[in-house]
C-alpha cells in the first residue's frame, strides 16, 4: 500500500516533535490529525487517483478544529471580517460568553422579552475618513445597527449612541456627525434615545469613534438564520456590491485614483419589509459588510453544512468598483457593502423574491446569483465569467482596514 | 469592461480548448510550466484547469517574489524596522510573511511601524513628510519591479532626500528558470514565459532554453485567454516538433525588452555574487544588491543587518513546489498546519503563490469537477 510515492508525504509522522515556537504547535495539531476518533494512526494516504481528495478530507478534518487565536497580540487582520476576525469571535468572545443566544452569531440576537420578540444588536463605527462620498460617520453608525435588526426580521425601534471623542476634535465636525445621524434616523423611523459620551487625550483616539446598539421588535412568526439554508434555495443579492468599500478606500486619496462612486450606506428596512411580506418563508438574511459577499456566502456553507454554488456573471458590480477592484488587485467579492442584503430563499419562492426586492429603489439592481444545494457541503463555489470553475473561501489578512 | 471582458470570454475559450484538445497525441502526457505567479493566480482564478484535457498538466514555477524570500531576510527585515526611528515601507503581500519570530503584522503588533504602500514612490512621500525618520523600502521582486525601485532611488537622489534607503531583496528570473531546467527531478515539455518579467527584458535571454535545452517557451499575459492562447502556441510546436521563443504578450513585451528600465537598473544596482532563495537555496549571481555609488541609499550598508540564515521547518516543502516538484496539495503539512491564515511557507503567502492560489480558489476535486461538467454539457446537448 505504501509505494514509494506516498511515502514520501507521509513517513516522517512526528513533524513537530522538535521545533519550537508555532510553527511546532501547528505541526505537532498537524499529527493529531492523522489520529482518528480511536486514537488510532490513520493510514498512510493511498496511492490512487483520489489521494487529493484525502487531502481534501485532512483539512476538512483541520477547518473543523477548535478555532484558537495563535498570535500573541491583537493585529490588523483580527478586524477584517475574514478568517482571523471568525477566530477571534469564535474563541475568545464565544468561549467567555457562550449562550444560546450568542451561538448562533447573527447580526443581531433574537430574544423574548416578556410576550414580545425581540432583535438587540450593536456596532462600533471607525471608519477614516470619517466624511466621505455618499455618507459620513453618522449615517453608517445609523445604518449599519438599523440594517442589523431588520436582516433579523426585526421592526428598528430605538437606538442608543456612544461616542469616543479625541481631544481637539472640531466641533463643527461633531455637529455635522449627529446631523446625519438625526436624517438617518428619521429616514429609518428610529430615535436615538439614549447615549453616553468619552473624550480621550489627543493621539489615544482617531477625531471619533462612535457605537450605535439597537432594539427592534419581531412581529413575523418564525426565525430567520443562515443555519436554516437547504439545498434548492436561492441566493439573492439586493443590489451591485463593493460600493462602500471602493468609496472609502479611494477617498483616503492614497492611491490616485478617481471614480465617480458613491457609498451605498441606507437604512434596509424598508426593502426587507417589502420582501418578508412577499416572501413569509424567506430562510436567512444578512446585510454584506466587512468580509462582503463572500463572507456571508461561507457563512451561510458553514451553518447549514450545505455547498453554495454563485455565478460571477450573475453578480452585480458596478463599472467602476470592478474597474478599481482590477487596479487593485482586489476581488468586490470580498468588499464591504453598508446598504447591500443577501437572502437565502426557498427555490420556488425566488422569482417572488427578486420581484420584491426589485420594487424597492435600493434594490433596483436586485439579482438571483445562485443556489444552495447539497454537494460540497462547507464549499462555496463560483461559477467563473471565463466559464471555469473555483472556490471562494473566507478573506485572509486586510486590504482595507477602518471602513465602517 | 473594456480592456478586460475581451481577455475572458468564455465562447473563445471554448473554441481554444478545443483547437489544444485535437493537438494532443493520444497517450501522451504533457507537462507544462508557468513561470510566473501572476499565472498561477490567473490559471486559479478563473477555473481555467476546467478547458484542458487531463493529457496536459500545468506546473507551477519559481516566479512568485515574496514566495522566493528566506526566512532569513523577513528577519534581517524586522529588525531593520526596529531600529529607532525607522519606519519601513513594504508592499501588502510581504507583511504576512513569516520570519523566525513572526511576520510585519506581529512586528508593528509589537511596536515597530511597517507601512504598506502601492509604489515605492510612496516612500518618498512618506520620507519627505517624516524628516525626523528613516525610511527603508523594502524591495523585492524580479525585473518587474526592480525598474520602480531603480526609479525611486534616482528621484530620491535628485532630489537630495537623506533619509530614505532600500533594503533590496531583487532576484532575477533567468538563473532561477536554469536552476529548474538542471534539476533532475523535473520532465517538463514547455514553458509559459513570465509577461511582466518580459515587458523589461524581453524575449532573447529566455532563447537557451529552446537552443539548449529544446523547449519550447511561449511569453504569454495575464488574462486567462492569453494563458490558454500561449497554450495552444506551445502545443502547435510540440505538435510540429519545434522549441522556440515566441511571444503571445506582443502588445505588451517588446522583443528587446525596455532598454530605459534596464539603464535605471543598471544604474542603481549590480549581481550578487549569490543570493539564497527560498527552497532553492544559494544560486550564484540570481539577485541585484545596490551600487556603491548610492551606498547612502543601501540599507545594507547604513545599518548593521544581521544576515543570520534561517533553515526552514523540516515540514516545509516550499522548495519542491516552487521547483514544480510537487503539486501544493502533496505538501505534507499542506492546508493542515500551513494555511493562508497562519502560513509556515511563503507559497501559502502571496496571492501569486501556488499554496495560496490553490487553497484559496482551487481547493475541490478536479476530478468531480470534470464530471460535473460533462453532466452539464450533456444535459445542454440533451436540451
Amino acid at each position: 500500500m505504501t509505494s514509494r510515492g506516498s511515502g514520501r508525504l507521509d513517513h516522517d509522522h512526528q513533524l513537530g516533535q522538535d521545533q519550537p515556537g508555532w510553527i511546532g504547535q501547528a505541526l505537532r495539531e498537524h499529527d493529531q490529525l492523522e489520529v482518528d476518533a480511536a486514537g488510532r494512526r490513520r493510514l498512510p494516504l493511498a496511492e490512487s487517483a483520489d489521494r487529493e481528495q484525502q487531502v481534501l478530507d485532512r483539512i476538512d478534518r483541520a477547518r473543523r478544529r477548535k478555532p484558537r487565536v495563535r498570535e500573541e497580540r491583537i493585529t490588523m487582520s483580527h478586524g477584517s471580517g475574514g478568517k482571523a476576525t471568525h477566530t477571534l469571535i469564535e474563541a475568545i468572545f464565544l468561549d467567555a460568553f457562550r449562550n444560546p443566544l450568542l451561538e448562533p452569531l447573527e447580526d443581531a440576537a433574537q430574544l423574548r422579552v416578556g410576550g414580545s420578540r425581540i432583535a438587540l444588536t450593536t456596532d462600533s463605527y471607525v471608519v477614516s475618513p470619517l466624511f466621505f462620498p455618499g455618507g459620513d460617520i453618522g449615517d453608517l453608525a445609523v445604518n449599519g445597527t438599523v440594517n442589523d435588526l431588520s436582516v433579523a426580521g426585526a421592526t428598528p425601534l430605538y437606538l442608543s449612541a456612544g461616542f469616543i471623542l479625541e481631544e481637539g476634535f472640531p466641533v463643527a465636525d461633531l455637529n455635522r456627525v449627529t446631523e446625519s445621524m438625526r436624517a438617518a434616523a428619521a429616514a429609518a423611523g428610529v430615535h436615538v434615545v439614549t447615549g453616553d459620551t468619552k473624550v480621550v487625550q489627543k493621539g489615544k483616539a482617531d477625531g471619533c469613534y462612535i457605537n450605535t446598539a439597537g432594539i427592534g421588535l419581531i412581529e413575523r412568526d418564525g426565525s430567520l438564520g443562515v443555519a436554516r439554508a437547504q439545498p434548492g434555495d436561492a441566493i439573492l443579492v439586493s443590489g451591485p456590491i463593493g460600493d462602500h468599500g471602493i468609496t472609502i478606500m479611494l477617498a483616503r486619496g492614497e492611491l490616485d485614483i478617481e471614480a465617480d462612486i458613491c457609498s451605498d450606506t441606507a437604512p434596509l428596512n424598508g426593502l426587507v419589509a417589502g420582501l418578508l411580506d412577499a416572501v413569509p418563508g424567506v430562510r436567512a438574511m444578512r446585510d454584506a459588510t466587512r468580509g462582503g459577499v463572500a463572507t456571508i456566502l461561507n457563512e451561510i456553507a458553514k451553518a447549514a453544512g450545505v455547498g453554495v454554488l454563485v455565478s460571477e456573471d450573475d453578480i452585480p458590480v458596478r463599472a467602476e468598483v470592478r474597474g478599481a477592484s482590477e487596479l487593485l488587485g482586489i476581488d468586490p467579492m470580498y468588499v464591504a457593502c453598508e446598504g447591500r442584503l443577501v437572502a437565502v430563499v426557498p427555490g420556488e419562492d425566488s422569482g417572488p423574491a427578486l420581484a420584491a426586492l426589485r420594487a424597492h429603489p435600493l434594490g433596483e439592481q436586485a439579482a438571483v446569483i445562485g443556489h444552495v444545494r447539497a454537494e460540497q457541503p462547507g464549499i462555496v463555489q463560483l461559477k467563473t465569467a471565463f466559464g471555469g470553475t473555483r472556490i471562494v473561501d473566507l478573506l485572509v489578512g486586510d486590504p482595507l482596514p477602518r471602513i465602517c | 469592461m473594456r480592456f478586460v471582458d475581451e481577455f475572458r470570454d468564455a465562447d473563445k475559450a471554448h473554441a481554444l480548448a478545443a483547437k489544444i484538445a485535437a493537438l494532443c497525441e493520444p497517450g501522451r502526457q504533457y507537462k507544462l510550466m508557468e513561470v510566473c505567479g501572476g499565472h498561477t493566480h490567473t490559471i486559479y482564478k478563473h477555473g481555467l484547469e476546467d478547458y484542458l484535457p487531463e493529457s496536459i498538466t500545468l506546473v507551477h514555477g519559481p516566479g512568485c517574489p515574496v514566495c522566493v524570500i528566506p526566512m532569513g531576510r523577513v528577519d534581517d527585515a524586522i529588525h531593520l524596522a526596529s531600529q529607532p526611528d525607522v519606519i519601513m515601507t513594504s508592499f501588502g503581500d510581504m507583511m504576512r510573511v513569516p520570519g523566525s519570530g513572526g511576520s510585519f503584522f506581529d512586528a508593528n503588533a509589537e511596536g515597530t511601524n511597517i507601512r504598506m504602500v502601492y509604489s515605492p514612490l510612496d516612500s518618498l512621500k512618506i520620507a519627505t513628510q517624516n524628516p525626523d525618520k528613516r525610511v527603508v523600502f523594502m524591495a523585492i521582486g524580479f525585473e518587474t519591479t526592480a525598474p520602480s525601485t531603480a526609479m525611486t532611488m534616482l528621484r530620491a537622489a535628485a532630489q537630495g532626500l537623506e533619509n530614505f534607503s532600500v533594503f533590496c531583496n531583487h532576484v532575477t528570473i533567468i538563473p532561477a528558470i536554469k536552476a529548474i531546467l538542471d534539476s533532475p527531478d523535473l520532465r517538463l515539455d514547455g514553458f509559459i514565459g513570465p509577461g511582466h518579467v518580459s515587458t523589461v527584458i524581453g524575449c532573447r535571454p529566455y532563447e537557451f532554453i529552446a537552443r539548449d535545452y529544446g523547449k519550447p517557451v511561449v511569453v504569454a499575459g495575464f488574462e486567462p485567454l492569453d494563458i490558454l492562447q500561449s497554450i495552444y502556441m506551445l502545443m502547435v510546436q510540440l505538435s510540429e516538433g519545434r522549441s522556440e521563443v515566441e511571444n503571445q504578450y506582443s502588445r505588451v513585451v517588446p522583443w528587446d525588452g525596455n532598454p530605459v528600465a534596464l539603464k535605471a537598473i543598471g544604474e542603481t544596482m549590480e549581481l550578487r555574487p549569490y543570493f539564497e532563495w527560498r527552497g532553492l537555496g544559494f544560486i550564484s549571481h540570481s539577485a541585484l544588491g545596490v551600487r556603491e555609488k548610492y551606498a547612502a541609499m543601501d540599507a545594507e550598508r547604513l545599518f548593521q543587518v544581521p544576515g543570520v540564515r534561517v533553515a526552514d521547518p523540516k515540514a516545509c516543502q516550499c522548495g519542491e513546489v516552487l521547483k514544480g516538484v510537487l503539486k501544493p496539495w502533496e505538501c505534507k503539512v499542506f492546508g493542515t498546519a500551513c494555511t493562508p491564515e497562519t502560513p509556515i511557507g511563503t507559497c501559502m503567502v502571496s496571492p501569486e503563490g501556488a499554496c495560496a492560489a490553490y487553497y484559496n480558489f482551487g481547493r475541490m476535486n478536479r476530478n468531480r469537477v470534470a464530471e460535473a461538467n460533462r453532466g452539464a454539457r450533456a444535459e445542454v446537448t440533451r436540451a
